[in-house]
């Protein structure tokens, strides 16, 4: 049995839920453009995964397994429709700009993937943690790619000026693409080059091996 | 008509479901090792989109929305908090009798389209289109069309990524990249040609 250590703190970089499992990209890149959003957002999912592992982990002994996913799918929903409410109710504008991304977390993979792979086996207390922890790592992966982005594109940081832009008499140029759709890509592809270069028993193993070049005098 | 045309158009390419909004990017980066297999997975997810935009229109208009209910007589009833709930419903239940009526009639779509089928339930592309079609407020025709030009978007750039990652097999690629890194790269090099159809006018 692993200690709950383990569980709480693997998933932030050995077993990253984005740039390991594949799990959860979904809603990952689209938030990303400014830092209060990102911020929201994981606070939003973290609380879903744990409170989804929780409930799906008491009520695993009395789940009939032909049903499962639609019993999960109904404690998650329920529990996407509370976060959802809480932010129209406190924090309003976040919700508009935040718009579908919200009942995204829904079909986010993660929730789904955390419940099925970890919660269905173990007890409450542990599925708990584990959901904590694929939320942080989840948010350490997202924050990292929003501070990147917003100062990059915006010149700001949670809207305040760090960066000061030329429109606003200042010296920089913002980068108009680090706000549009492809940069998120880039930014997590070359996130996961560095982590993998790191941790290097992560590294995906080739299809093919590639031959050393022959030289040309060998050749010969 | 032509409006249609346009807009079916628009959710084609301008806002394409995977690669402007990144939705169904967990399936869409996870099965696109193979052209054969992402064409499968792509028809699937334009025929449940076909299908579920437009009956989660009539479910809205009808019944969730704002003084849908005055049919009934509660005129002042709201109950478009129970939307997701609603929607992620009618996704799980319409892929459930979908998967039946193929094996029982049509055996050969059935087998083609295999695993992928229960799969589309947790497909983002398909909740996210339900919930731009509430955002956007459609008309039943107007979500048709936009169901069924969402799912050709996807297809599309599935399909696309597939071509991509085939070749990509063959080259040397550094080895932290390899795998999963090399392929968020090139769906933002795909993305980035498909954002040249943002300047189209329509």
């Amino acid at each position: 049995m692993a200690s709950s250590k383990e569980v709480l703190f693997n998933p932030i970089l050995d077993n990253n839920p984005i740039a390991l499992q594949v799990l959860g990209i979904c809603s990952a890149l689209a938030v990303t453009v400014s830092m209060a959003n990102t911020l929201v957002m994981c606070a939003a999912v973290t609380a879903v995964t744990a409170f989804s592992s929780l409930f799906i982990s008491m009520l695993r002994n009395h789940m009939p397994s032909s049903i499962r996913i639609i019993v999960q799918m109904t404690i998650i929903a329920s529990l996407v429709i509370v976060v959802d409410q809480l932010l129209q109710a406190y924090a309003f504008a976040i919700s508009k700009t935040l718009s579908v991304f919200v009942g995204l977390i829904i079909t986010n993979c993660i929730v789904l993937g955390r419940a099925e792979g970890f919660a269905m086996q173990n007890p409450p207390g542990l599925s708990f943690l584990d959901g904590i922890g694929n939320g942080l790592g989840y948010s350490a992966l997202l924050i990292t790619v929003a501070l990147i982005r917003e100062p990059l594109g915006a010149g700001t940081l949670m809207g305040y000026e760090i960066l000061p832009t030329v429109s606003n008499g200042g010296w920089y140029v913002p980068n108009g693409l680090m706000l549009l759709a492809p940069s998120a890509f880039f930014i997590i592809g070359l996130l996961i080059w560095a982590l993998r270069s790191w941790k290097r028993e992560q590294v995906e193993s080739a299809d093919f091996e590639i031959a050393d070049n022959i030289q040309y005098r060998e050749a010969l | 008509m032509e409006y249609y045309l346009s807009l079916f158009v628009r959710a084609v390419f301008i806002d394409n479901m995977a690669l402007t909004f990144f939705l169904g990017m967990c399936t869409f980066i996870a099965i696109s090792k193979k052209i054969s297999t992402a064409v499968g997975l792509g028809i699937a997810v334009v025929v449940v989109l076909g299908i579920t935009v437009p009956v989660n229109n009539l479910i809205y208009q009808h019944l969730l929305r704002e003084g849908a209910l005055s049919w009934a007589g509660y005129p002042e009833a709201d109950l478009s908090f129970l939307g997701y709930l609603s929607y992620i419903g009618v996704i799980a239940a319409l892929v459930q009798i979908l998967e039946m009526f193929l094996d029982k009639y049509v055996p050969a779509l059935y087998n083609a389209l295999g695993v992928f089928l229960p799969l589309i339930t947790v497909n983002c592309a398909i909740l996210g289109a339900s919930l731009f079609m509430v955002e956007r407020d459609y008309t039943f025709a107007e979500s048709a069309v936009f169901g069924l030009g969402a799912g050709v978007g996807w297809m599309l750039a599935i399909t696309a990524l597939a071509g991509v990652r085939e070749k990509l097999k063959y080259s040397d690629v550094p080895e932290g990249l390899r795998g999963l890194g090399i392929t968020f790269i090139s769906v933002g090099l795909i993305s980035l040609c498909f954002m040249s159809f943002g300047g189209i006018d329509l």
